[in-house]
């Protein structure tokens, strides 16, 4: 065994056998994706949403006024309209200026439209797309996942160098020919690897019983999870460089993650918020991850598309590795 | 005999404390030199800089003649006063890692052998008592076949019969030819390890030598002890007071217990004894080590 391998080997080890934080790591993201996807599972009101544009007063279209209809006007046909039909987010829209409806034929709400609306559309174009929904919890998966990687991420290797610090396993492998860069390698390695099981588990794991929406490549997924993986054990080292009070450690920490996880849009989207907290979101690497994830999964978005996303990962990677690697001392 | 390790005028000050203050000494090949001072004299501090694990302010570390360099490391063993172990791992596994550690390691056989870790292998290192702990950490010492050994106060917590055992594995290793350099507050350990002493105390050496030297130009004859009762008037020649205790040392017995008499100092609880190292650490210290 070399010196490295040996180091992970110990390290691993460690975690494994601390039974506590082995389940903690797993179960945690599981309960919190099964949680979400009971909570906000079925879309909760049986409202029929119809998206409309070109609507005038003397359109045909009784059915609009029924109570159990939600019409919603657009200014005129869109990608975007069309999208949200895709993803059943609208069950029917129609434009009465080009005189064409469109449905989705992998909907039950636009099966029932299509009888319900039927004899008033008579002379309208029909118009097919199919798409499955996008539940909440096909969205919210990569921010839990996230979410679960960040702390993994920052207390496996952060917290856990510091904590050694204080107990003197550090001092013990200063006196050891093993240098700083290769022990902490080590460490970074094992975490990585863990980190990297945990999660392609937790998501494969409920996967089995949720079918999530994944349009876009497995492995490009996995490439951004390995590089967000990447980004956030250096920015956990940041941490670990220097600090001795676990305690101050763990307040930090708490402190950085929480804005972290609120303004990365891991439970709720961005979309609406003030610009400057778009903004402020863009430092964290967090967003960039759930942003590249959502967007593979979901848009079914290439390597090109999702390739910001990359470079500013390993942008903050190397920064965050030069920062820690400048303040580390071993004691 | 040549050196193996010399120090030159070592200085390290923490805040407004001098913990170590210009301390030079060497330490012959194949030896075990033994630091001994009160608590807080500086021995942690020193030993440490010798180590390379603390930085001096001052002052050089030869090793072989040559100052030291990265490769050191490979050839020191080092039991530091308190060391912590990677948890949840057994006290086999932490040997294995550290063998990976180091270019030549001792099999992990050997060092079983060595420091008698046969009953305790596989359990986990949180598990383990002091006694078994000290041994598993002389155990890690050892493996890299060191060319010279750090101990910083290993037997200090251990049941008299658990140092016994200990002194057992260090005269194994002493007998390879290793040399070693360990800090003790025990004196009788001193006495049966080390074959020159050195003795500090505020950062200072006061004295180096080998234990038997060191008595016997300190002490000439007998040391007599006795209660003074608050008699602070007392004078004797070569005597002086220590806490409760007149001290008298004295080449003439005959004449020193006469003038006891006469002095009509009550003479319970006096005693006369061929003085050791303990004694001598007192009168050099003004403290008593275990204090
Ligand atoms: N990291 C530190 N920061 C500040 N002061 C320190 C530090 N380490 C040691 N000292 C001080 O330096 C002096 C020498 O300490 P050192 O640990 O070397 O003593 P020692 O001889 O090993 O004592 P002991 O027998 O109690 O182990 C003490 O006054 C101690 O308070
Ligand atoms: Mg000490």
């Amino acid at each position: 065994m070399n010196k490295f391998t040996a180091l992970v080997r110990a390290r691993t080890m460690e975690f494994l056998r601390d039974r506590g934080t082995f389940f903690w790591n797993l179960l945690f993201p599981v309960i919190l994706v099964i949680g979400f996807s009971f909570a906000f599972g079925s879309g909760g009101d049986s409202l029929f949403k119809i998206g409309v544009s070109g609507l005038k007063d003397d359109s045909r279209g009784t059915f609009l006024e029924l109570s159990s209809i939600e019409v919603i006007a657009y200014d005129s046909k869109s990608a975007d309209v069309i999208e949200k039909l895709r993803r059943h987010q609208l069950d029917m829209y129609i434009d009465f200026d080009s005189m064409t409806y469109y449905l989705n034929d992998e909907s039950s709400s636009s099966e029932i439209l299509r009888i319900i609306t039927g004899a008033e559309l008579s002379g309208f174009t029909e118009n097919e797309i199919s798409g499955e929904p996008i539940r909440y919890i096909d969205w919210a998966v990569p921010g839990i996942i996230g979410m679960n990687m960040l702390f993994s991420c920052l207390f496996g290797v952060g917290f856990v160098i510091v904590r050694y610090r204080k107990n003197g396993v550090l001092k013990r492998m200063k006196a050891t020919p093993v240098s700083p860069l290769l022990f902490i390698t080590a460490q970074m390695s094992s975490r990585f690897v863990i980190v990297l099981i945990t999660s392609v588990a937790v998501f494969t794991g409920t996967n089995l019983f949720l079918h999530f929406i994944v349009n876009g490549s497995y492995l490009l997924l996995l490439l951004i999870t390995a590089l967000a993986i990447l980004c956030m054990i250096s920015f956990g080292l940041i941490f670990a460089a220097r600090l001795k009070s676990e305690e101050l450690t763990s307040g930090l920490m708490n402190l950085l993650t929480f804005p972290m996880i609120i303004f990365s849009g891991v439970f709720f989207s961005l979309e609406g918020a003030p610009v400057f907290m778009q903004k402020a979101s863009k430092v964290m690497p967090l967003t960039h991850f759930i942003e590249a994830a959502r967007a593979v999964m979901i848009d079914g978005a290439g390597l090109i598309q999702i390739m910001p996303n990359i470079l500013v990962l390993s942008g903050m990677t190397v920064g965050f590795l030069i920062i820690a690697s400048m303040l580390f001392r071993w004691d | 005999m040549s050196d193996l390790i010399r120090i030159e005028n070592l200085i390290k000050t923490y805040g407004n404390v001098r913990a170590v203050d210009g301390i030079s000494f060497s330490i012959p090949e194949g030896i075990c030199f033994g630091l001994l001072g009160p608590n807080g004299a500086g021995k942690t501090t020193t030993i440490e800089m010798m180590e390379g694990i603390l930085k001096p302010d001052s002052g050089e570390i030869y090793f072989h003649g040559r100052k030291i360099d990265r490769h050191f490391k490979q050839k020191v063993g080092i039991q530091f006063q308190n060391t912590a172990l990677p948890e949840f791992i057994t006290v086999k596994e932490t040997l294995e890692l550290f063998q990976a550690l180091y270019p030549n390691p001792r099999t992990i056989e050997e060092i079983i052998e060595i420091c008698s870790l046969a009953d305790i292998i596989d359990r986990d290192n949180r598990k383990l008592s002091g006694g078994q702990r000290q041994r598993m950490l002389l155990g890690l010492a050892i493996i890299p076949r060191p060319e010279m050994l750090f101990l910083d106060e290993p037997t200090t917590g251990l049941d008299p019969q658990a140092r016994r055992n200990f002194w057992e594995l260090i005269g194994k290793i002493k007998a390879e030819n290793t040399t070693i350099l360990l800090t003790t507050h025990y004196m009788d350990e001193a006495e049966v390890l080390c074959d020159q002493i050195g003795i500090i105390d505020q950062g200072k050496l006061l004295e180096i030598d080998s234990p038997s030297k060191l008595l016997s130009s300190h002490f000439d004859g007998a040391l007599v002890r006795v209660p003074h009762f608050g008699r602070e008037d007392l004078v004797f020649s070569d005597g002086s007071l220590s806490g409760d205790f007149l001290e008298i040392t004295t080449r003439n017995l005959d004449k020193t217990m006469k003038e006891l008499l006469q002095s009509e100092l009550n003479l319970e609880g006096l005693s006369i004894k061929k003085p050791n190292l303990e004694d001598l650490f007192l009168k050099l210290t003004g403290t008593s080590l275990r204090s």
